[in-house]
């Protein structure tokens, strides 16, 4: 593997102070990840898995009362928790630059689509107006958006959802970051647009040579478009690989009932689907051992007693659970 | 079609179209929306028929227009051989018990006020059927006990329960009248594929335990494929559509279908690797302002040359029934069809 790009170590997430009868919810747990330049990883995991807080704490936008506890982020040499606000604010939208969920709240309804695309060139590439307003049109173009130059004075509203997600790419891509992180980009759009909108994406990191972190609870958009796989239960990453040795072979029991419970496109249908019975964890009460214990088929009691650390082997995969041993059968 | 004891609702050419007006003393109206124009299908008694398509196109107004939450402007809704769509709000009210929705927001559609026990008895009570205070307790016990939580949980509020026990409980409170149909307007589409696959189970135990007939409204085809009988996709108000499961899936007719089909990431990387990523342009046109003629016909990869001016009927073709000028035997152009069609692949 390459020099990786970024590389978190051992990052822990907590929400709440944790006094009185509150605990403290622990978002994130000693999780380590790393990126490679051009590489596309997908962190995917269910609501409350921790991979939002990841993606934020990656720029450091945790909103209160989250707080990183401890850990490192490495990228382009400098550890990113390190950085003074102002050093911080130079990677945000240029080194490493972000889309949302939602096109419909992350543009600022006041302000015109042009100035929005324009920002982030004015602010970390000192352009001048006229000029930062023209390489918009050029990035608008290439996300393609039709009319770029005349709709540089328009407004947010006056655009469609699938519209407005090209316009956050444009947005994103303008400083040529190395990384861009896109936190379920495609979750409010309809399938055909959410196609378009993918592959755009693909395309435009793979031409700047950009590397991708996308985020998902979506299975099969991760094995379209994911280079490497994380996934993500209880705040921690219990699996991770390249996309398909992952899929063809999944290794620990959440992957594997993962998996099992999509419906599929293909292939037979009608029975019932095999789920993963009990709910997710509550991040303020997790257990001592390993957080998917309490839903996991092939528990034991070693499971019980302390978490299972992520374990590395052959391949480039890496799973976290006792009960899976590499060569074994 | 079928002898009428087969079907349990036929939707014949159902309209609904919602008023735009301009001014504010004098309001006048300048136009309308056509939210649902011209669908027609029909349930069957004890099958589970899914509507897919994409947002704007209809299918969560069908579904309002059936249950007479929304008024039709046309068209005939013909439930159990009664036809429903001009009965007074007072007829209404025993076919409602007959017919329950499943709604898709498990957190805005239970009463955060109530306790459980009150969320899943209020239609018994609405209904004059609760019957004493232990019959009424025990009809509850029951219909949580039929959707897999435990009785105890009836003194609790929604917002102690997670996502899909919630989904769970409005199942209940959709069960407690014993309808014969339950319309389930994307009621897993809130909910963690995990929790998903169980409230799939459910509802398909339900079904065979209690003879339900279902229609399924989903935007997500992997999740209709693996619920439904048969299929209906809409496009824009219209259905475009309707087949048999495996003969939707296997032989899609409409171009837009096709697309639908090609969109949707299949999840395995070996599957998508050999597939072909035909991706449609565009987005769907507003309702106000329907494209003339078909109205996929300027986002279609297959168009015609007179797909712009005629807007092609739902006509069957083999065991399918499809709205697109391709298969239309009758048209004129039909004789170029399939050699147009290959120019533009």
């Amino acid at each position: 593997m390459k020099e990786p790009l970024l590389r978190i170590d051992d990052l822990n997430v907590t929400f709440g102070a944790g006094f009185g009868d509150r605990p403290a919810v622990r978002a994130v747990t000693s999780l380590s990840l790393e990126v490679a330049p051009g590489e596309t990883l997908a962190i995917v995991g269910e609501s409350g898995s921790g991979k939002s807080v990841t993606a934020l704490s990656i720029l450091r936008l945790i909103p209160e009362p989250g707080r990183i506890e401890s850990g490192r982020i490495l990228f382009e040499g400098k550890d990113l928790l390190a950085l003074d606000d102002a050093g911080i604010r130079s990677v945000r939208g240029n080194r490493i630059a972000m889309i949302f969920q939602e096109p419909m709240s992350s543009l600022n309804p006041v302000l015109t689509i042009g100035r929005q695309v324009a920002e982030p060139l004015r602010l970390h590439r000192r352009l001048k107006r006229r000029e930062a307003l023209e390489r918009a049109v050029e990035h608008l173009k290439s996300v393609a958006i039709p009319d770029a130059q005349k709709r540089l004075g328009d407004y947010p509203h006056q655009f469609s959802g699938g519209m407005r997600q090209r316009v956050m790419i444009a947005m994103a891509l303008a400083c040529h970051p190395r990384l861009l992180i896109a936190d379920e980009p495609t979750t409010a759009l309809d399938v055909t647009v959410q196609a378009q909108i993918l592959e755009l994406l693909k395309e435009r990191t793979r031409e700047a040579d950009s590397a991708l972190i996308l985020i998902t609870h979506d299975l099969g958009v991760v094995a379209r478009y994911a280079d490497r796989v994380a996934v993500m239960y209880g705040g921690r990453i219990v699996e991770s690989g390249p996309a398909a040795a992952l899929y063809a072979e999944p290794r620990h029991p959440y992957t594997q009932g993962l998996l099992r419970s999509v419906p599929r496109l293909e292939g037979d249908c009608g029975g019932r689907l095999d789920s993963i019975e009990g709910q997710p964890p509550d991040l303020a009460a997790l257990p001592a051992g390993c957080a998917f214990a309490p839903r996991c088929p092939q528990v034991r009691d070693r499971c019980l007693a302390a978490p299972p650390l992520l374990e590395a082997g052959a391949g480039g995969r890496a799973w976290a659970c006792y009960g899976y041993e590499e060569g074994a059968a | 079609m079928n002898g009428r004891g087969d079907v349990l609702l036929r939707v014949e050419d159902l309209k609904v179209h919602f008023p735009v007006t301009e001014g504010v003393l004098m309001r006048r109206r300048v136009g309308s929306v056509k939210a649902v124009d011209g669908v027609s299908f029909e349930l069957r008694r004890g099958e589970t028929f899914g509507l897919v398509g994409e947002s704007g196109c209809g299918k969560s107004t069908t579904a309002l227009a059936i249950l007479r939450m929304q008024e039709p402007t046309a068209g005939r809704i013909v439930f159990d051989g009664e036809d429903i769509s001009r009965v007074d709000q007072r007829g209404l009210r025993p076919l409602r018990r007959r017919m329950q929705m499943v709604f898709q927001d498990p957190f805005g559609s239970l009463n955060p006020r109530m306790r459980v026990r009150e969320i899943v008895g209020e239609p018994l009570k609405v209904h004059g059927v609760a019957g004493n205070r232990r019959r009424f307790r025990e009809r509850v016990a029951e219909l949580l006990d039929l959707v897999g939580l435990l009785p105890a949980m009836a003194d609790r509020y929604p917002h102690q329960f997670s996502g899909g026990q919630r989904q769970r409980i409005g199942i209940a409170r959709a069960l407690a009248l014993e309808p014969d149909l339950l319309i389930c307007d994307e009621a897993v589409s809130a909910l963690d594929v995990s929790i998903q696959a169980q409230v799939l189970n459910l509802l398909m135990d339900l079904q065979e335990r209690l003879g339900l007939t279902y229609l399924f409204i989903a935007h997500d085809l992997s999740v209709v494929r693996h619920i439904s009988d048969r299929i209906g996709v809409m496009y824009l108000g219209r259905i475009v559509e309707v087949a048999a499961r495996d003969e939707l899936f296997e032989r899609p007719r409409h171009p837009y279908t096709e697309a639908l089909l090609a969109s949707v990431p299949a999840p395995d990387p070996i599957v998508e690797a050999a597939r072909a990523h035909h991706l449609i342009a565009g987005e769907v046109p507003s309702v106000r302002n329907p494209p003339s003629g078909c109205r996929f016909h300027p986002r279609c990869p297959k168009v015609l040359g007179h797909c712009d001016r005629a807007e092609p009927l739902l006509e069957a073709d083999g065991p399918a029934r499809v709205a697109c000028h391709l298969y239309a035997d009758s048209s004129p152009a039909a004789a170029g069809a399939g050699q147009a069609g290959d120019l533009a692949v």
